[in-house]
């Protein structure tokens, strides 16, 4: 029998896969936006798990609202990305550094 | 064991390895993809769940548009991520050192937990029963009168995203014909051509 434990434990290995992305690749970008929207969708794993054993919906109306503060986050990430790539040419991390006074 | 519980180690199975290859795969297609087979394996987990309306939520969002505007981003930008990838090795040690680490940390958390006694009053919106209402109704029915506010800041918060994104990314290029539709409406034939009497055997 699956319990709460089980999707509890797939969700925080996955949110530690979303660390241990950010850590490793910090130079792209890319997959740093990508290890993020890991760690969302654990959050949204525990969300919903807690919210079907406890039967309160409220965990499920939450997970609407990551995802949609997930979309648009990965959209604005993006154009930032698109619009920095056209600026400097590259997208490395360390390059970011217009702003340094 | 039975169908749900394979169906259920399936899907893990699927979810955590798609996350692991995402962010270990060499090139970022690949990436993109392990992205989105970790979102079907979640997709999975939502359904056996009984979550079934954000399930297809998360698979319209999710795979249909946030993993197609990484696949689009990342074939768009000519990056050389060979060299991105290079020094992965490099950071790879401390990076398995804090997951370990954090892996522990949320170890530990799992043998002692458990539901406070007053967790099953505190419900804030009991999940119906199947026979009265199914998961989309149950949740369109708190959604759209509880939850009305923070649903029509979420709709704001994807209106500001969109002019956002729309706003960074465009760009006016010089030196580009385009097309005025003005300009053409008004043209006048007196003004734009004009009709010569060409003689024979004389030419202009």
């Amino acid at each position: 029998m699956v319990g709460l434990e089980h999707y509890l434990a797939v969700g925080a290995a996955l949110f530690v896969i979303g660390i241990f992305g950010l850590f490793l690749n910090r130079k792209n970008v890319i997959i740093l936006l990508m290890s993020i929207e890991l760690m969302l969708l654990s959050v949204n794993i525990n969300l919903v798990a807690f919210s079907s054993y406890l039967g309160d919906l409220t965990g499920q109306v939450f997970t609407l609202f990551v995802l949609t503060v997930a979309a648009a986050e990965a959209a604005i990430g993006l154009a930032i990305l698109v619009s920095f790539f056209r600026n400097r040419g590259t997208i490395a991390v360390e390059d970011v550094n217009v702003m340094k006074g | 064991m039975s169908v749900a519980d394979f169906a259920f180690y399936l899907f893990a199975l699927t979810t955590v390895v798609g996350g692991f290859f995402t962010v270990m795969a060499r090139n970022p297609v690949h990436s993109v993809l392990w992205l989105i087979t970790a979102f079907i394996g979640a997709t999975g987990l939502f359904v056996l769940l009984g979550a079934e309306f954000v399930a297809m939520l998360l698979m319209i969002v999710y795979v249909g548009a946030v993993a197609v505007l990484f696949l689009f981003v990342v074939m768009m930008l000519d990056v050389d991520f060979a060299a991105l990838k290079a020094e992965m090795s490099q950071s790879l040690p401390i990076a398995l050192l804090i997951g370990v680490i954090l892996l522990v940390e949320m170890g530990t958390i799992f043998g002692v937990w458990h539901f406070a006694d007053g967790a099953e009053a505190a419900r804030a919106a009991v999940t119906p029963a199947l026979d009265v209402a199914h998961n989309t109704e149950a949740l369109g029915q708190i959604l759209y009168t509880q939850y009305i506010l923070l649903f029509q800041l979420a709709g704001l918060i994807l209106l500001v995203a969109m002019i956002g994104a729309i706003v960074l990314t465009l760009r006016h290029r010089t030196n580009v014909k385009r097309q005025n539709v003005m300009a053409q409406m008004h043209r006048d034939p007196a003004k734009a051509m004009e009709i010569i009497d060409v003689k024979p055997g004389q030419g202009l």
